[in-house]
């Protein structure tokens, strides 16, 4: 039983911190709700502000993560260019998706909307967390800034949706491979 | 408390998004431009296309922040222009619009 350490990177990008982010994102919307309509929920607790400051901080280091390791660590991997006249693109997944007309549209439209789109995300949340860290349960009496929050907070789960969506599907069309071979189990034979 | 602060960070988000629609468009037309986002190579352009982003939005979101933070302002109107150009942001790094230009 083995995985490449590419695999493994790209494990810990997409299931690790962009799953985990996309799981944590339906949460942040109601509990932002709750917290700051005033008619939504009974008079919170000084702990449950504290609870909800540090779910979004988390929220926002789980999407920056997302997106550098995405960046910096998959996306070179997945762009590199494959040596003049080579038949094999297994390692080379931009180009094995663009071999094919059957795939180039993973790149063409998934990657190139997903490498931008993303980005909204660790933006928007970090926006989210500083204004609820800054005003806490005072937000119910900002209906307008509470509004935005709640927008940029769903704008940030539909972003990390599509990269989330175009991430999954791509790396089912064209995986990352190579690396270093990680064994996890040794196998017996029966 | 003044919504200063909370408007200041909301609407300097708003530009963030959109400084980084614009650039990956524009260093998807020009050859010069994209060569000149190149700020790690393995990563090409999106690496300047996003750090240039980010710094514009931190940049923003501190003069903001020292301008408007004992304010009160039509939170209203400035939540409206952030949220315009959210969704702007949204449309343009769709590659098909994107193209159009």
């Amino acid at each position: 039983m083995e995985i490449t350490a590419r695999a493994l990177w790209t494990l810990i990008h997409g299931m690790g911190f962009g799953g985990l982010y996309l799981l944590a994102c339906s949460g942040a919307l109601i509990g932002l709700y709750q917290f700051t309509t005033s008619s939504a929920a009974p008079e919170s607790t000084p702990g449950q502000e504290g609870f909800m400051r540090i779910y979004l901080i988390t929220m926002a280091v789980l999407a920056w993560a997302a997106v550098l390791s995405g960046a910096y660590a998959i996306y070179p991997w997945y762009r590199a260019a494959p040596p003049p006249g080579a038949v094999d693109l297994s390692l080379f997944p931009q180009h094995l998706l663009m071999s094919s007309p059957a795939t180039i549209g993973w790149h063409s439209l998934g990657m190139e909307w997903k490498e931008h789109v993303s980005w909204f995300a660790p933006i928007s949340i970090t926006m989210v967390a500083f204004v609820f860290i800054r005003y806490g349960r005072d937000l119910r009496n900002h209906r307008q800034l509470r509004a935005a929050v709640l927008v940029f907070s769903l704008a940030s789960l539909v972003a990390a949706g599509i990269a989330g969506f175009f991430g999954a599907e791509i790396d089912d069309h064209a995986p990352v491979q190579g690396g270093n071979t990680i064994q996890l189990r040794r196998g017996e034979a029966k | 408390m003044t919504n200063g602060s909370g408007a200041a960070a909301i609407f300097a988000a708003g530009v963030g998004c959109f400084v980084l629609a614009v650039l990956a468009i524009l260093a998807d037309k020009s050859a010069l431009i994209q060569r000149s986002l190149v700020f790690y190579k393995p990563t090409g352009p999106l690496s300047g296309v996003t750090t240039v982003a980010i710094l514009v939005w931190l940049v923003t979101w501190a003069i903001l922040e020292w301008s408007w933070r004992k304010k009160t302002l039509p939170a209203g109107h400035i939540n409206a222009i952030a949220l315009a150009l959210l969704v702007l942001s949204l449309i343009l790094t769709f590659p098909p619009v994107g193209d159009l230009f």
